[in-house]
C-alpha cells in the first residue's frame, strides 16, 4: 500500500449550497447528522476493534488465567515480555538459554513456512503472464486457478489431509506408482510436515489474490513499451526482463510485503485441522501458539504479550514498507 | 513470425493445462472419493473413476460374495472364492452359464513371463455411491432443539431438526447474511460520513480506523472474547456476528470509492433540496454498486470460511456454523474418507457457486483496493 492510499484526503470545497457558512445551530445539527451516519459503525469499531487493541496492550502486562474473576489479575510489568523474548544463563552449563525456547522454535516455524512466499510469487507471476495472453478459453483458466482460494478453508484442509494420507493418499499412491518405495509420512513426520503445509498453501494461493494483482499490473503496462522493444529486436526474455519486470516492480513489492505480513497470521486452519501443531510442535506457528496459550492453557496475559510481539513484527514490516517502498522498487529495476 | 506465435501459443496452452490440471486434480479426487465405497478408497493403484467390485449372492446361504475374473478351461470366467488352502483357493464359477456351479481349485499365483501375478482379479464396474452424501448428511444427529431461546419471560422451544448438517447450513446462512448486510450498511454509512461530511474529529477518527487496519486479528481476539463473555454472549449468534460486522476495512474501502464518485450529481441533488440521507440513499449508493458488491462478496466469503473465531466462541453443536460443523464431524469420522469427502463437497459447493456468480465483482474488488484475504 503506498502512502497516498492512507493519508486523509484534504477536505474538498463544499458545494455551492452549503458553502455559505451556516449559523451555529445549523452547524451543530449538521454535525449531529454526520455523527448519526457514523455512529453504528463507530460504536462497533470502538467496542470490537479500538478498545480491544488497547485492552490487549494492558493485558500483556498482567498475569491472568481467564477462569478467575477480573480483580485477580496480577500486574506483572514487563515479565510476560521477558518470559517470551528474554534469555537467562543456565546454571548447570553456564550457557545462555531462551526463557521460552518454544517461542523461538515457533517463530522459526513461522519463518520456515514463509519459504512459500517467494515460490508462490514466482508461480503467481508465471500464471499471470500466461493468463494475460490473448488465448481462446483463457477466462476459463482464470476462474479455475482462482477456485482453490475461495474453497472453504476447513474443507480444503480435510481434503489435503486425505491427499497426504501416508498409505492411501493420492500423493503417496502416485509416488509409489512412480517407483518411490518409501514415500514420506508427510503430516506425521516432523521433517515433512512444514513442506506439506507449504505445498498446500501454494495450491490454494498461486492463482488467487496475488495472481489477480499481477494480472492488473500487467494490464497497466503501456503497450507502446512492448512495441518499441519489439522494434529494437528484443526477444521475449529481454522484454520480460527489461519491460515487464521493472514495470511490475511496485506490484511485486506490494505483494511481497503483504504476503509476509499475512504469512505471520496464516496457516491457522491448516495447522489446526491437519496437524494440531504437531508432530512435536513442528508445525506450530506463532499464531497457533498465541491461540493455544490463550484458549487451551488460559494464560491470557502471556498470550496477549505474544500477540503484541506479533503486532510489533507486523508493524515494523509495515513501517519498512512505507519507508523503503520507493527505494526497493528502484532496486528492482 | 506466425509460426513462432503458434509455437508460443502451444507452449502457453501446455503450461495452462498442466497448471489447471494441478488445480483440478485434488478437487476431482475429492469428488471421486466422495462417491466411492470405503474399500475402494483404499485401492491401489488409485482410480479416479469410482469402481466397485461386483458381488454375487449365494442362493444357498444368502451370503454376498465378491466376484473375480479367472481363467477356467482357457476361457474368462467370473468366480467367487469358497475356501483357501495353502497356496491354492477353491472357487465356484458364476458365469458363463454353461460352466456355472463348477468348483475347482486354482493356484493363488500364476507365472506370467518371469513374474508371478495373482490368479484372481476383481470384477469391477463403474459405480457412483451417491448415498455417501445422504450418509454424511445424516451422520451427525442433533440432540437439542435448534433456535431455542429464552429472553426474560419469552420462551421458545426451537425446532427439532434431526440432522446436524442442516443446522450448520442454516447457521452459516443466517450469520453470513446478517454480517454481510450489516457490514455493507454500516460501512457505507460511515464511509459516506468520512468522505462527504464535515464534523469535528473526523480526521483523527479516520486515522484511528486506518491505524487498526494493520493490527493482526489475533491481538483483539482475547479482549473481544472477554467482552463477549462478560456480556453473556459466548456461544450465541451474536458472538459470531457482532465482532465482524463493523469492519474498518469496509469503511476505508467504501470511503475511498465514494471519494471517486463525481460530486456534480450530488451537488445537483443538494440544490434540489435533498438532505444527506437522500443523497446517500438515491445518488451515492446506486452509483457505488460495484464497490458494494465487491465488499459484499468479500465479506460473504470471509465469514462463510471463517474458522478460528467460531472455534473460540462456539460450543453447542446446534449453533455451529458450517466450517466448525465440518471440523466436529471430522472428529468421530476421521478415517471414513468417503464420508469426509462427501461432507467437504457439500461444504464447498455453495461458496464456489457464490464465487462463480460474483466473480466479476470479486476480481474488481481486488483490483480496486489491493485487498487481501
Amino acid at each position: 500500500m503506498t502512502d497516498t492510499d492512507v493519508s486523509p484526503q484534504p477536505s474538498e470545497v463544499p458545494p455551492a449550497a452549503v458553502r455559505s457558512r451556516p449559523g451555529g445551530r445549523a452547524r451543530l445539527a449538521g454535525y449531529l447528522r454526520a455523527y448519526a451516519f457514523l455512529l453504528p459503525n463507530l460504536v462497533g469499531f470502538l467496542a470490537f476493534t479500538l478498545l480491544p487493541v488497547l485492552a490487549a496492550m494492558l493485558l500483556s502486562f498482567a498475569r491472568w488465567d481467564a477462569i478467575r474473576p477480573w480483580d485477580e489479575a496480577q500486574w506483572v510489568g514487563m515479565a510476560n515480555y521477558v518470559d517470551a523474548l528474554g534469555f537467562h544463563r543456565d546454571v548447570a552449563s553456564g550457557r545462555l538459554v531462551a526463557n521460552d525456547d518454544r517461542f523461538w522454535y515457533y517463530l522459526y516455524n513461522t519463518a520456515f513456512l514463509m519459504l512459500g512466499v517467494p515460490i508462490g510469487m514466482a508461480l503467481s507471476l508465471l500464471t499471470a503472464l500466461l493468463l494475460n495472453r490473448p488465448l481462446r478459453g483463457v477466462v476459463f483458466f482464470r476462474t479455475l486457478f482462482f477456485i482453490p482460494t475461495v474453497c472453504s478453508s476447513v474443507a480444503v484442509a480435510v481434503l489435503w489431509r486425505w491427499l497426504y494420507n501416508p498409505e492411501y493418499g493420492l500423493i503417496n499412491q502416485g509416488l509409489r506408482m512412480m517407483g518411490v518405495e518409501n514415500p514420506p509420512y508427510w503430516l506425521s513426520d516432523p521433517a515433512w510436515a512444514k513442506p506439506a503445509l507449504i505445498l498446500m498453501g501454494l495450491w490454494v494461493g498461486v492463482g488467487g489474490y496475488n495472481c489477480v494483482l499481477y494480472l492488473a499490473g500487467l494490464q497497466n503496462i503501456p503497450g507502446e513499451l512492448y512495441e518499441v522493444a519489439r522494434l529494437d529486436g528484443a526477444g521475449w526474455w529481454v522484454r520480460l526482463r527489461y519491460v515487464t519486470w521493472p514495470q511490475l516492480a511496485p506490484t511485486t513489492f506490494f505483494i511481497l510485503v503483504t504476503s509476509i505480513i499475512s504469512g505471520f497470521q496464516g496457516y491457522f486452519v491448516g495447522v489446526h485441522v491437519m496437524t494440531g501443531g504437531g508432530p512435536a510442535g513442528s508445525t506450530t506457528t506463532l499464531l497457533y501458539y498465541i491461540y493455544q496459550t490463550a484458549f487451551v492453557y488460559h494464560s491470557m496475559g502471556y498470550s496477549a504479550a505474544l500477540a503484541m510481539v506479533l503486532f510489533a513484527i507486523v508493524f515494523l514490516l509495515t513501517l519498512l514498507n512505507w519507508k523503503m517502498g520507493k527505494r526497493s522498487v528502484e532496486i528492482m529495476y | 513470425m506466425l509460426r513462432r506465435k503458434r509455437l508460443s501459443d502451444f507452449i502457453s496452452y501446455l503450461l495452462l493445462l498442466a497448471g489447471g490440471g494441478t488445480m483440478l486434480l485434488p478437487l476431482l479426487w475429492m469428488v471421486s472419493t466422495s462417491l466411492k465405497t470405503p474399500e475402494a478408497t483404499m485401492s491401489y493403484p488409485p482410480e479416479l473413476l469410482p469402481r466397485r467390485q461386483e458381488t454375487w449372492v449365494d442362493p444357498a446361504t444368502g451370503r454376498e460374495l465378491p466376484v473375480f475374473w479367472a481363467s477356467v478351461q482357457g476361457r474368462r470366467a467370473k468366480v467367487v472364492k469358497l475356501r483357501f488352502y495353502p497356496g491354492r483357493v477353491l472357487v465356484r464359477v458364476v458365469e458363463p452359464s454353461d460352466l456355472a456351479g463348477q468348483q475347482l481349485s486354482l493356484a493363488l499365483r500364476q507365472r506370467e513371463g518371469t513374474r508371478f501375478v495373482p490368479t484372481l482379479t476383481p470384477v469391477k464396474h463403474i459405480s457412483f455411491r451417491w448415498h455417501n452424501y445422504a450418509d454424511a448428511w445424516h451422520a451427525m444427529r442433533l440432540d437439542r432443539p435448534w433456535m431455542a431461546f429464552e429472553i426474560g419471560p419469552i420462551k421458545f422451544g426451537g425446532f427439532h431438526l434431526r440432522d446436524a448438517f442442516l443446522a450448520f447450513y442454516l447457521n452459516s446462512v443466517i450469520v453470513t447474511t446478517v454480517v454481510t448486510l450489516g457490514c455493507v450498511l454500516t460501512s457505507s454509512l460511515a464511509g459516506y460520513a468520512f468522505a462527504r461530511l464535515h464534523f469535528p474529529g473526523r480526521d483523527v477518527l479516520f486515522l484511528g480506523y486506518l491505524a487498526t487496519l494493520m493490527v493482526p486479528h489475533v491481538v483483539t481476539m482475547i479482549p473481544v472474547f472477554i467482552l463477549l463473555r462478560t456480556l453473556g454472549l459466548i456461544d450465541t449468534y451474536s458472538a459470531l456476528i457482532l465482532p465482524v460486522m463493523f469492519s474498518a476495512y469496509g469503511t476505508f474501502m467504501l470511503r475511498q470509492f465514494f471519494l471517486s464518485v463525481p460530486r456534480d450529481l450530488e451537488d445537483a441533488a443538494r440544490l434540489d433540496g435533498c438532505g444527506h440521507w437522500s443523497v446517500y440513499r438515491h445518488v451515492v449508493m446506486p452509483l457505488s454498486r460495484p464497490a458494494l458488491a465487491a465488499l459484499g462478496t468479500f465479506i460473504f466469503l470471509w465469514t462463510w470460511n471463517s474458522f478460528m473465531w467460531p472455534l473460540i466462541v462456539m460450543n453447542s453443536t446446534e449453533k455451529m456454523p458450517l466450517m466448525l460443523g465440518l471440523y466436529s464431524f471430522m472428529g468421530p469420522h476421521g478415517a471414513e474418507w468417503h464420508l469426509l469427502m462427501a461432507a467437504s463437497v457439500m461444504v464447498m459447493v455453495p461458496v464456489i457457486v457464490v464465487f462463480l456468480l460474483g466473480q466479476r465483482y470479486f476480481v474488481q474488488g481486488i483490483m480496486l483496493t489491493g485487498m487481501k484475504g
